[in-house]
């Protein structure tokens, strides 16, 4: 069965199907119910035996690069660090196919915003190289 | 088919095995390398065979199968023949106490040439009697990482290792190393292993084993934290705040102990940094409500606290940080305020920083300011349950502030 990260991401998504304030100015049920289905999702991906895996990323990043011989490793927080696209968290699932991976990522977009409505969230779906050999 | 009680019984009677069956072989002149992975195969037969057949004497049984183990490693090797049969012409060792044990290899686990997270992994598995896949699953690594940094840390310490031992400034490590394992414990997220209670356990061993007050006052500190646990996290594992907590959940019995454990380690009159944290969680603990909290005899503490290092606020800002809060209730909110003032500098990147400073506002009454701060706060977090926990309040100041 392939493997499928769904990404989320702080910035770098296509235009928000549904623009929505930071969650800090969202009212306090709501906030509630956003983070009880993120809990919700990984229950259901658990029950239906497709979960691997679930984590967050902090927005903090850091370019590296090799610095040469005897030189300390080059960093930077990237070319354009107000814009460029930063990953936020991600399910892996464990699926049957990849109409499957589009259904469970529809779904986790469907997650509850401001008001309790859909956040329409896009979600990045993408396909883990499998170390198996291909069947076809 | 054996049930999980006596299985349970039997793993816990093993582990407490484990330390002295491991100093009596280094003792004997094994090196602790090998005298470490023998026990640890000893402890795997042991959990496969002893559910069926139990050992008249587990200990003599586990010493035995590891020194099996250690000969047929050495049968391997022609060159060290010879030093195995100069082994087995000592003497056996003179019977020693068990804290002796414990204190021994703790220090040997903790040397201070090893990174922290080396030293935990060591301890659980040489004192604490763990199985590398427990601790592996401890800490959310592969088994595989797990037993090459157990294997990495032993390589520093090839050697004899009493020569380097029990030298003074040792059991300051010791301490935190036992200290970082019931952080872990008590932060994280439930795993099979109850780290903190594994560290309170070992705790009580070294208090055994050493008179010094401030192993006393890590094992008062443990426990006192350790008896709120229940209160930290509601039903649907949301963190709750220690002035929110149902103080029902707390465990008076454990709270009656650190309470005891720290009066005998103060009477000592000795004071050091894990003491003055005990008490400073046994007079939160001792309050019937959170109005009732005694913050000026807190804040008198904490002044000691601050009063332990030259420059608190580059070697302990976390002290500093703890005083301000403290101050907020004592002379009020823009008194504790100030006080983070001075830590800008050294955690304004941390989100702890600005949660003290999120809560000293909403003490002020100024909840938009308070809202920002803890919107700060979650956007630093490196914890997802602390991120949420963050995001609510932030939700909750600025619901509340309109």
């Amino acid at each position: 069965m392939p493997k499928y990260l769904l990404l989320k991401h702080y910035r770098g998504a296509p235009e928000p199907h549904r623009p929505v304030p930071p969650m800090d100015q969202w009212a306090p049920e709501d906030v509630e119910a956003h983070i009880a289905f993120q809990r919700h999702v990984i229950e259901l991906l658990e029950e239906s035996g497709e979960y691997v895996d679930a984590q967050a990323l902090t927005p903090v990043r850091t370019w590296v690069r090799y610095g040469g011989p005897d030189a300390a490793p080059v960093t930077t927080d990237g070319p354009h660090p107000e814009t460029s696209d930063l990953v936020a968290g991600w399910f892996t699932i464990d699926v049957e196919s990849h109409e499957r991976a589009v259904e469970v990522a529809a779904y986790v977009s469907s997650e509850p915003g401001p008001g309790g409505a859909p956040l329409y969230e896009w979600i990045d779906v993408r396909e883990v190289m499998s170390g198996a050999p291909s069947d076809d | 088919m054996i049930d999980e009680p006596t299985r349970r019984l039997d793993e816990g009677a093993l582990r407490v095995l484990v330390p002295r069956v491991l100093a009596g072989l280094v003792r004997r002149g094994e090196d602790f390398d090998a005298a470490e992975d023998a026990l640890q195969e000893a402890l795997l037969e042991a959990l496969r065979v002893w559910p069926e057949h139990p050992p008249r004497d587990p200990r003599a049984w586990l010493a035995t199968v590891a020194t099996r183990r250690l000969v047929d490693a050495r049968r391997s090797d022609a060159a060290r023949q010879r030093r195995e049969e100069a082994t087995y012409a000592e003497p056996p060792p003179a019977a020693t106490e068990e804290g002796d044990d414990t204190l021994f290899l703790l220090f040997c686990c903790c040397h201070p040439d090893l990174a922290p997270p080396s030293q935990v992994a060591l301890t659980l598995r040489a004192v604490g009697g763990l199985t590398t896949r427990e601790i592996a699953d401890a800490f959310y690594v592969p088994e595989a990482t797990m037993a090459q940094r157990i294997s990495r840390a032993k390589r520093v310490l090839a050697g004899p290792p009493a020569r380097r031992l029990d030298q003074p400034g040792d059991l300051a490590v010791v301490l935190r190393v036992l200290y970082l394992v019931y952080t872990a414990g008590h932060i994280g997220p439930p795993t099979r292993v109850d780290l903190a209670g594994e560290a309170i356990r070992l705790a009580r061993q070294l208090t055994l084993a050493t008179e010094e007050p401030e192993a006393r006052g890590l094992l008062a500190l443990m426990l006192l934290n350790h008896a709120r646990l229940r209160a930290r996290l509601d039903p649907e594992g949301r963190i709750v705040t220690l002035d929110r907590q149902n103080r029902g959940l707390w465990d008076t019995r454990e709270i009656a102990e650190g309470v005891r454990v720290l009066q005998s380690a103060l009477a000592a009159r000795r004071p050091g940094r894990y003491q003055i944290e005990a008490a400073i969680a046994a007079l939160h603990d001792d309050a019937a409500c959170a109005e009732e909290t005694d913050w000026p005899q807190i804040l008198a503490w904490y002044d000691d606290l601050v009063a332990l290092t030259d420059d608190p606020e580059r070697q302990d800002p976390a002290a500093v940080l703890g005083r301000a809060v403290a101050v907020g209730h004592v002379l009020g909110a823009a008194a504790g305020l100030r006080e983070t003032d001075r830590l800008r500098e050294v955690l304004g990147d941390r989100h702890r920083w600005h949660a003290v400073r999120a809560h000293l506002h909403e003490l002020d009454g100024d909840l938009p300011a308070a809202a920002t701060a803890y919107a700060e706060a979650a956007r630093r977090a490196t914890n997802v349950a602390e991120r949420d926990h963050l995001v609510r309040q932030a939700a909750r100041a600025r619901a509340a502030g309109r």
